[in-house]
């Protein structure tokens, strides 16, 4: 494949606290500003706690998902002082770090995520971004012990309603399982090892390095599957089985168990045979979904380097 | 109940409540409640009143773990007495209508035992907590829980500490039992978590059946742990925490630690460790709702109890 350029990604945002519940990413911000961080080697760095008033409560969120208020659309919708904290962050966060899809942007933006669900350290990105995947590529070969995968959301950009698709290129790190309001140390030294490489990376990257082109797999989102519920009250009727619970990423297949009733029964999953991920994520209780399933996809990378 | 050799006698243990949602965002304990108030037939037993309760529903509502005060905090005597009405905390509110149902706390017609249901995000497995070493009743129960479990383990936590004791929502019963279980993140329902919480609860009405039917449980030894202390994650001044749990102790709970092993490791990878003077078995390792009350786990020692011999009066 013929080898890619792009100009040196020289300003890079670093984001926690989306979620101000999930607590690695507020950790490691609230770090870097402590020490002042704001250049790593030839790459500016803007550390942004993204939500302070939902990590000041430890709560996902004060009024509405912060990280589902960036699409075109409500970026530049009118806001005034009562429309809901998270509208008016958002378009804070849009003049910030953006505005998305303008000159001006971030380089990259890096959003870190936890989930409550067995899913190692996972890359969530829109678009097919070369950066990403090449990030990703040398991120799996410095960290042999932890399995790195990469999520594909497979949405126009101007619709895509997360943080990271402000900037001009841009990922969220998911990192789990961690419970809400808890920091774990080897979820946190994963995630710090994890951004260390990355502005390793970026360093080679501006300084001229050819990344050899290759294939990567990736998981790109398909469906999702709500829990069995009361028709009439609407509440749960049945928990993930203990048989997908804790196995994100292990291919699901027809016949397979993947509810057990409050009464005993098992459910059993009727479908092609798909990947599961954000298995029994707390968050998403309240969206209707108990766990989403994706399609495995190869995808090949040019080689990249810089322009000049 | 003086000596060994003496069968301690209690009267017939016939009002049983079984408290959910004294956390709002402890899913076994909600599910399970709201399971059994719609169907209560695997709770029912011979002999035995079996009240299934929600305790907050307004934080039960809220998926979180209290609305203005943490309710297994409330019962205190100032609380349980205090007038004002419905300027009063919601959570002080609750404790003085769950006292006026199932108590009062310390008198004749207060429910003979209420389990609270409990998760916790620590890697505690299944335990039971214990408020009273000289709770023969409890102690015996326990015993029996902890038989019909194994070779699944079951511990028991027994926290009565003059300091550290709290004044708990199943602290209204005579005999108040805590079962705590994890570990399970806060608004999860994980199925083997709920399944063990089921199975305890299951072996403990059969053991108030079989008592109230009259047999006698010979005197036994109950291994437990006694709250020593709390330990509190270090902070800088403006009271944020500069480390988290070390890996070493993540997960670690009821395994011994030493002075000089790793505790805590800061957010620049330094370890602090350990700096007791005898070795002791912490517990409650990194529970997210302690963060906020200072508290990155507890340390007890194993203490071995005995229980005398009990018989329904």
């Amino acid at each position: 494949m013929e080898s890619v350029s792009f100009p040196p990604l020289s300003r890079v945002a670093v984001c926690g606290g989306t979620h101000g519940n999930e607590m690695t990413g507020v950790y490691m911000v609230r770090h870097l500003q402590k020490e002042k961080i704001d250049k790593i080697g030839s790459v500016s760095v803007s550390t942004v706690l993204t939500n302070p008033r939902a990590v000041e409560i430890c709560r996902r969120y004060v009024e509405t998902d912060l990280n589902r208020c960036f699409t075109e659309a409500l970026l530049n919708s009118p806001v005034t002082d009562s429309s809901p904290y998270e509208l008016r962050r958002a378009q804070e966060l849009n003049a910030q770090i953006g505005p998305k899809g303008s000159k001006e942007a971030m380089d990259l933006i890096i959003d870190i995520h936890n989930t409550t669900s067995n899913m190692g350290l996972c890359f969530i990105f829109y678009s097919i971004d070369w950066f990403t995947l090449h990030i990703l590529k040398y991120l799996q070969s410095k960290m042999a012990s932890v399995e790195v995968r990469a999520i594909q959301l497979d949405i126009p950009i101007a619709e895509a309603y997360s943080l990271e698709s402000v900037g001009k290129h841009g990922f969220a790190i998911e990192a789990g399982p961690q419970p809400n309001g808890v920091v774990r140390a080897d979820i946190h030294n994963m995630v710090k090892e994890a951004v260390d490489h990355i502005f390793s990376w970026l360093q080679e990257f501006n300084s001229g390095n050819t990344f050899e082109g290759g294939e990567v797999e990736a998981y790109t989102l398909e469906k999702s599957i709500d829990y069995p519920r009361n028709p009439v009250t609407g509440e749960i009727t049945a928990a993930i089985h203990s048989q997908l619970q804790d196995n994100d990423f292990k291919l699901l297949q027809r016949g397979n168990p993947i509810f057990m009733s409050f009464s005993g029964e098992t459910v059993k999953y009727d479908g092609e045979d798909l990947y599961p991920f954000f298995v029994n994520e707390c968050a998403y209780y309240e969206k209707k979904i108990a766990f989403h399933l994706a399609r495995k996809i190869k995808l090949t990378l040019p080689p990249i380097k810089v322009t000049g | 109940m003086s000596s060994y050799n003496n069968t301690a006698r209690f009267s017939e243990a016939r009002r049983v409540a079984i408290f959910g949602g004294t956390h709002g965002n402890e899913m076994s304990g909600v599910t399970l409640v709201n399971l059994w108030t719609k169907n209560g037939t695997e709770i029912q037993r011979k002999g035995v009143e079996a009240v299934p309760f929600i305790t907050n529903p307004k934080a039960v509502e809220k998926c979180t773990r209290y609305v203005d005060t943490d309710l297994n905090r409330a019962f205190t005597p100032e609380n349980l007495s205090a007038p004002g009405g419905n300027d009063l905390p919601y959570e002080v509110l609750r404790a003085q209508e769950i006292n006026r149902i199932f108590g009062p706390k310390g008198s004749p017609e207060a429910y003979d035992v209420i389990f609270d249901l409990h998760n916790t995000t620590s890697n505690m497995g299944c335990t039971l907590i214990l408020e009273s070493s000289k709770d023969h009743f409890n102690l015996q129960m326990m015993n029996y829980i902890k038989k019909a479990m194994a070779p699944a383990s079951c511990l028991v936590l027994m926290n009565e500490h003059p300091l550290l004791k709290y004044s708990t929502s199943r602290s209204v019963a005579k005999h108040p039992v805590g079962l705590e279980v994890g570990p399970q993140p806060q608004g999860v329902l994980r199925s083997n978590i709920f399944e063990a919480m089921r199975v305890i609860l299951k072996h403990a009405l059969d053991f108030i059946e079989l008592f109230n039917e009259g047999v006698e449980f010979p005197p036994c030894t109950v291994e437990v742990f006694r709250v020593l202390e709390w330990i509190d994650y270090p902070r800088d001044a403006n009271g944020n925490i500069i480390a988290m749990v070390h890996p070493n102790l993540q997960d670690c709970d009821w395994e011994p630690l030493n002075p000089g092993d790793p505790m805590f490791q800061t957010f620049d990878g330094k370890t602090i460790h350990y700096q007791g003077s005898g070795t002791v078995y912490p517990t409650f390792i990194n529970e997210a709702a302690y963060y906020e009350k200072q508290q990155a786990f507890i340390t007890t020692r194993r203490e071995t109890l005995v229980a005398s011999a009990i018989i329904k009066a």
